[in-house]
């Protein structure tokens, strides 16, 4: 058999053979193949989760995620994109909840059953020690949590390949919801400038810068003094 | 590590950071940034916009991969729908699932109104989650409302709708607080001061963020909460055309199942159209850091429902978008990698422009820069770029800090090979903003279109012909919440029989003028096949 030629790699798009350049994408490569994408694209910058793809190379038997638009596209990859996976999502009402394991257990029943394989970890596109953040939520460290999963985008790839069917990515958000209301310090110079906007402390000069004319705020523009 | 035809340019860079560490480059002065903007911005170039020969806004210029949509004809032929039985029935009708649209339905569900809230990827597929610097909010003890209006309307040329930016400025605290409400980990100190840097034309540090994820982190948290509070969602799901009655008031849109191709008739008391911007135009050939369905599909149809748009002639670039390597081109790198401390540099490592003006005055500078002999830097593909010296950061600030700061950024470069801690990153202007948009009021409201409101990008005049860093964040919630009050308390007289009547008349027109050759909304790019623009 002939190769794809220098500069050419090989890419089986749910189970056909395309010929595309090298370098490209996965997002890019399907795209180069012929497919206008639907689901499975989104930011094309690595923010949104919306490019869950899983493949795997020939002679490996391993099954490999990674983002679309984020994992540069090797020859004979074997590609398939997860369109929509349909994860549980716990209902709740954030202000009723205290920040403890009980709360994360009650409304995440399947918790407690973690293998602590590290499935999720080796998955994980973005690095995230996902398994360790699990474990810290089962010892109820919501703040340990909240930091450990920050960086997640919430693609789901963690939960389809996880074999306790656990949804990590949707207790790593609730957990950092319970940190960010209850437990981290409140933003006092905050809740006052709230207060001094709604008695309208502000409003006079508003009123007055509203009514000046481009040359007038030129002026006061040009002469503002710059925070160090 | 670099290529050969970067490494020594970067090693350049390298050798003269010990000499900038102190180093500060001089602002630029009113008339020198005039002059810089005149000569090198994208904007003022002749063969990029042409006037636009139908509609409301008929003879205003604007970019031509814009007006090639304003003059396309409609997407289905209008006598194919039957309007009269609706599949949907809501109060308030949310058109786009962003940070604007998920912000105004949460509001107006609180207001009491019945909600439904279609999009046309997934909810919070929108530019939102990708806003990774910051949002602008006077909430510090040297700071005010005032001296944040001053700022913003400075950075927009004086050009901005004074009212929308009063709201803009107004509202700021009271957005940052209801999103401490919902739980959303804002970075902050021990004692729960928020943390607040510099951006590009601030007076003030009121830069507030949540580590280099900050519009992910309220993009996940809005979207949580809809989906706590059970608010209806349809997904995958397009707007293809507003529905209006004969006195031209809006109460419904024609929708399709991006699935199935069928079609979907929604009557609703009012409409609030978030759709987004045009950065996926690709305007003048740019690339875009923009998301995948940032296509102008608002734009378009409250055009041809007689709306007025302003301000379509100012694009914003942002000036740092990823020129190497190929497969990032055009993402953006935050200004807040500037706002921390790196600063822009040539291929022989030496500053020529002061890291923080306004984007439209360092993109202007970097083009310029670029046309220089020597000064700028060309990968093997040709694209042209400077550098933006991140590892500085580390010098000022201490190692480990671009990591810990810049977790995002620094993770989309390493896995690339690029270690951006100790290596400068090659940048060159992006396709970021649409500065323009529909005309509205501070209520959000469409003042042409009784019923219809206007949230987030798609809204023109607040940020007049430029946007600042964080204003952005901002104005989705600030209007995105004004938006879902006034709708949901809205007492307009229910609408007469909806029709698509505005739209045979735009088809016409457009058909008389010899145009329509294309449809819209364009709904999403086309990249099949080698598509140049497509990272």
């Amino acid at each position: 058999m002939t190769g794809p030629g220098p500069g050419f790699i090989v890419v089986h798009i749910l189970g056909k053979a395309y010929r595309v350049p090298e370098g490209l994408t996965i997002l890019r490569a399907m795209e180069h193949a012929g497919y206008r994408l639907v689901r499975g694209v989104g930011c094309r910058g690595g923010f949104c989760g919306a490019c869950g793809t899983l493949y795997r190379t020939r002679n490996d038997y391993r099954i490999k995620v990674g983002l679309a638009c984020q994992t540069v596209a090797e020859h004979d990859m074997y590609l398939a994109q997860l369109p929509f996976y349909p994860a549980s999502k716990a209902r709740y009402a954030l202000d009723q909840l205290g920040p403890s394991l009980a709360t994360l257990v009650k409304l995440h029943p399947e918790l407690p059953r973690c293998l602590g394989c590290n499935t999720c970890t080796r998955t994980c596109p973005q690095g995230l020690d996902v398994m360790e953040y699990m474990a810290r939520a089962m010892r109820g460290d919501l703040a340990g949590v909240a930091d450990l999963s920050f960086d997640c985008i919430m693609c789901g790839l963690c939960a389809s390949r996880c074999p306790a069917e656990q949804t990590q990515y949707n207790v790593a958000l609730l957990a950092r919801r319970l940190y960010g209301r209850h437990l981290a310090p409140k933003a006092a110079h905050l809740s006052r400038r709230v207060g001094e906007v709604a008695a309208g402390q502000f409003d006079a000069e508003l009123d007055r810068m509203s009514g000046l004319d481009a040359k007038a705020l030129k002026v006061l523009y040009d002469a503002r003094d710059i925070e160090a | 590590m670099y290529p050969d035809e970067l490494r020594e340019s970067a090693l350049r860079v390298a050798a003269s950071r010990d000499c900038r560490l102190k180093e500060k480059h001089p602002r630029l002065a009113p008339d020198e940034k005039d002059a810089l903007l005149r000569g090198f911005h994208p904007d003022f170039r002749e063969d990029t916009q042409r006037p636009v020969t139908v509609g409301p806004n008929s003879g205003a210029r604007m970019p031509h991969e814009l007006v090639d949509l304003l003059e396309a004809r409609s997407r289905f032929d209008p006598e194919a729908v039957s309007l009269d039985r609706p599949a949907l029935q809501t109060d308030v009708l949310i058109i786009g699932g962003g940070g604007a649209g998920v912000a105004a339905a949460l509001t107006a569900q609180e207001e009491g109104a019945r909600v439904l809230l279609v999009t046309k990827l997934r909810l919070g597929d929108a530019n939102t989650m990708m806003a990774q610097g910051g949002i602008q909010a006077a909430t510090s003890p040297v700071d005010s409302p005032a001296i944040h209006y001053l700022d913003v309307l400075g950075g927009g040329g004086y050009t901005n709708d004074p009212a929308l930016v009063r709201a803009l400025v107004r509202d700021a605290p009271a957005v940052i607080a209801w999103l401490e409400e919902l739980g959303c980990m804002f970075s902050k100190q021990p004692d729960g001061t928020l943390m607040a840097i510099h951006g590009g034309g601030t007076s003030r540090k009121r830069m507030h963020f949540a580590r280099d994820y900050t519009g992910a982190e309220i993009m996940r948290t809005l979207r949580d909460e809809l989906l706590n509070r059970e608010v209806p969602v349809i997904e995958f799901c397009p707007a293809l055309e507003l529905l209006l009655d004969d006195q031209g008031r809006c109460g419904g849109a024609v929708l399709q199942n991006f699935e199935t191709g069928a079609f979907l008739v929604a009557h609703a008391r009012v409409v609030i159209l978030a759709t987004g911007g045009f950065g996926r135009l690709h305007v003048s050939g740019f690339p875009t850091t923009n998301h995948y369905g940032a296509t102008a599909d608002g734009l378009v149809m409250a055009y041809r429902a007689g709306a007025e748009l302003c301000f379509l002639d100012a694009t914003q670039f942002h000036p740092t978008g990823v020129a190497y390597p190929e497969q990032m081109l055009g993402q953006l790198v935050t200004e807040k990698v500037r706002g921390v401390g790196a600063q822009l540099v040539n291929a022989d490592g030496e500053q020529f422009v002061f890291p923080l003006e306004t984007r439209d005055a360092v993109s202007a500078a970097i083009i310029r820069e670029c046309g220089l002999p020597g000064k700028g830097v060309a990968t093997a593909t040709g694209q042209r770029g400077v550098w933006v010296d991140s590892p500085m950061i580390e010098r000022i600030h201490g190692p480990g800090t671009v990591r810990r700061e810049l977790p995002a950024m620094f993770r989309q470069y390493e896995r690339f090979g690029i270690d951006m801690s100790a290596e400068p990153i090659l940048i060159y202007p992006t396709l970021h903003y649409q500065n323009g948009g529909i005309r509205v009021d501070p209520s959000g409201s469409c003042p042409r279109i009784p019923g219809l409101y206007i949230a987030g990008e798609a809204a023109g005049g607040i940020h007049g012909r430029n946007r600042l860093m964080g204003n952005s964040l901002l104005d989705i919630l600030v209007f995105g919440r004004r938006a879902g009050r006034h709708a949901a308390s809205s007492d307009l007289p229910a609408s007469g029989r909806l029709t698509l009547q505005h739209v045979r008349r735009h088809n016409r027109e457009v058909e008389l003028a010899g145009k329509g050759r294309t449809i819209a909304p364009m709904l999403l790019p086309d990249y099949v096949g080698p598509e140049p623009n497509a990272s």
